[in-house]
């Protein structure tokens, strides 16, 4: 387990390696090079050259790679093209922060919706109840995010004048009862991007877990428990709900990666600055230190996530590490 | 990109029965109501985007600048857009968008980088298989979705470039005008990250295959390996290639819709129900005008919905339910 462990850490720097080169290569192809950028609307050559010798842009890409590794390996990921006298760590990190907290809101309640929909559909196994659900929520992931958000700033924001149209607040809004007792209810900015965050994610979870459940449902320790008289709630939150949950694991490197997408659409129609958003305008505006160093960081946190998600399954299933040899 | 852990099981559980193996998955999908409404559903949007030149009432590139923004009517059965083009006709094309996009991309994507990779790398094992999956792991890993407007942003205009002298220099000509370059570029980006999952659900299954005495047979009677991969694997993979390749279908035209929202995918005057959303997903614009919003949404969701549900048909009929 630990030489596994260790040779999938090893993994994370070379797949960095070419995420990071691969990007470079690609946006020193791109049209308007980084000068150009700089330099905004200034078209004298004394000063491009300035700016191209002050960016180290006049070397070959390799080199010019190389000097970005040394430094980026220290965590500086140097200065944005656009907005300038910042550094892209200092940009980025306050944004990064905004969108893993409502990514992990929403990934809580993919979670704490999609598992009791899975028990209930494997426990009507047979029914029209089954297939109701799970049709249900395909239909749900089949709504593109791009489609659903409109209409409920619409309804909610327009129409009813419920919820704020858009934009970020922090994760939440102190009430206050006769300006003595304060009460954190959550913010109201948070309810559309978290729907449109979430809908798409509940039918993975819930049929993961509604095939493991139909499984264990089966076993003799399921069949004891009914028969000594515990009642069907017991039996599914005590016995069958624990053994169905393993191969969940597995699905919070894709559900992470879903929201990490699925913050480009969410953040970028209601305004949220969020990391989302960030890496959009940087590429629409070619930001290309911005672009390099939101790329690199997504990739890290992609395989990280999936080899937490790998290491958490070989523990709590033993029957994994058998055949953990292969990677 | 979830298709492969979802698809994995399958691997190990499908039996494997030879030909007839067809004629039971397709007894089996006949007895799925869904699958069948499924497939009306893309059949109906695939047969618009294939007869679109024929049924289509209007041009899809033909601006009436004196009525915009109609809602629907009896000329115009979707309305019009902004430039008052028919939103109808506009539906058609964008269909056909995605039936070109998708198509081409299952065809390279899938069917010929992910089918021969998987194959190969489970056939001669080696670092044939470990490079196949090592470059899998490194394109799994990335978020697709940011590399894929990276890089069509960024090479966009180069390959329009590209295409402009291949006018000048051979008798081709009129690409660019047809917007050859940008469907080029968004199918040749998303073959890049679509092979992945095909490739691993067919090594998997020929990891398996492998071991068999009948491939044994035929190697110990001198097949190449060229003759054991054509004639003995692949007529055995061929229901999980269809199964891997239905599975990305929803996925590949989600893509193309996202790019071009986005502004880097097809461009316009092309018909693309991405192009079509943008223009009616300002809030104001949907309350002022909400079938542009809406034409485009609901066929998408059709659509996208509809390959949901085959591919749900497909794996339970191959797993024997």
């Amino acid at each position: 387990m630990g030489a596994y462990v260790v040779r999938r850490l090893l993994w994370l720097p070379v797949v960095l390696f070419f995420v990071s080169f691969g990007t470079f290569t690609l946006a020193r192809f791109g049209p308007g090079d980084p000068v150009s950028v700089t330099a905004g609307q200034v078209r004298d050559p004394e000063v491009l050259a300035q700016i191209r010798r002050d960016r180290g842009l006049d070397s070959n890409v390799v080199v010019q790679y190389i000097r970005w590794l040394k430094k980026a390996v220290q965590g500086d990921f140097g200065e944005s093209y656009l907005q300038k006298g910042f550094s892209v760590s200092e940009l980025i990190f306050p944004r990064m922060w905004i969108s893993a907290q409502l990514g992990i809101i929403a990934l809580v309640i993919v979670f704490v919706i999609g598992i009791p929909m899975g028990l209930l559909a494997a426990r009507f196994a047979g029914s029209w109840i089954d297939p109701a659900i799970i049709g249900t929520l395909l239909f749900l992931q089949a709504i593109p995010v791009l489609v659903i958000i409109p209409p409920l700033i619409w309804l909610f924001g327009l129409q009813l004048n419920w919820l704020p149209v858009g934009g970020w607040d922090g994760v939440f809004e102190i009430w206050w009862i006769a300006g003595v007792v304060a009460i954190p209810i959550p913010d109201p900015h948070l309810y559309i991007p978290l729907v449109a965050f979430t809908l798409p994610g509940f039918v993975s979870v819930a049929r993961l877990v509604r095939v493991s459940a139909l499984e264990v449902n089966l076993e003799d320790f399921v069949r004891t428990a009914r028969s000594k008289g515990l009642s069907e709630t017991a039996v599914q939150f005590r016995h069958v709900l624990p053994n169905s949950l393993l191969p969940l694991i597995t699905v919070v490197g894709f559900a992470l990666a879903g929201v990490i997408e699925g913050a480009l659409f969410v953040e970028t129609l209601l305004g949220i600055n969020g990391i989302g958003r960030f890496t959009f305008e940087a590429v629409v505006s070619r930001d290309y230190d911005v672009i390099l160093a939101t790329t690199v960081i997504f990739s890290a946190a992609f395989v990280l996530m999936n080899l937490v998600a790998e290491i958490a399954y070989g523990f709590v299933d033993p029957r994994v590490r058998i055949g953990a040899s292969r990677g | 990109m979830t298709a492969p852990a979802a698809l994995a099981p399958v691997a190990e559980s499908a039996p494997i029965k030879g030909t007839s193996e067809w004629r039971i998955v397709l007894s089996r999908m006949r007895r799925k109501r869904l699958a069948l409404i499924s497939l009306v559903i893309i059949s109906i949007i695939y047969g618009a985007g294939v007869l679109a030149p024929v049924l289509a009432p209007y041009s899809p590139t033909q601006t009436n600048l004196d009525r915009p923004v109609e809602k629907p009517s009896r000329d115009h059965l979707f309305g019009t857009d902004r430039l008052g083009r028919d939103e109808l006709s506009r539906a058609m094309y964008s269909a056909r968008t995605t039936l070109i996009v998708t198509s081409a991309v299952v065809l390279s994507g899938g069917l010929i980088i992910g089918n021969t990779l998987g194959l190969l790398a489970g056939y001669r094992g080696g670092w044939v298989d470990t490079l196949v999956m090592r470059v899998g792991d490194v394109f799994s890993s990335l978020p697709s979705l940011v590399m894929l407007i990276l890089i069509n942003a960024t090479l966009g205009p180069r390959v329009t470039e590209w295409t402009r002298w291949v006018e000048d220099h051979t008798p081709l000509s009129g690409l660019v005008a047809s917007g050859f370059p940008s469907y080029l570029l968004v199918f040749s980006a998303l073959s890049l990250f679509f092979w992945v999952g095909t490739a691993r659900v067919i090594r998997a299954q020929v990891l398996q295959l492998r071991e068999r005495d009948y491939i044994m047979a035929a190697e110990s009677l001198g097949a190449s390996p060229v003759r054991v991969i054509l004639q003995h694997l692949l007529p055995n993979v061929s229901f999980l290639i269809i199964l891997s390749l239905s599975a990305t279908l929803g996925g590949i035209a989600g893509s193309e819709i996202v790019l071009t929202w986005f502004g880097v995918g097809v461009q316009p005057p092309a018909a693309s129900f991405g192009a079509m959303l943008f223009e009616g997903s300002g809030t104001r614009t949907f309350a002022a005008s909400p079938h542009l919003l809406l034409v485009p949404g609901i066929i998408i969701t059709l659509l996208l919905f509809a390959f949901a549900l085959l591919g749900d048909a497909l794996n339970d009929a191959i797993r024997g339910r």
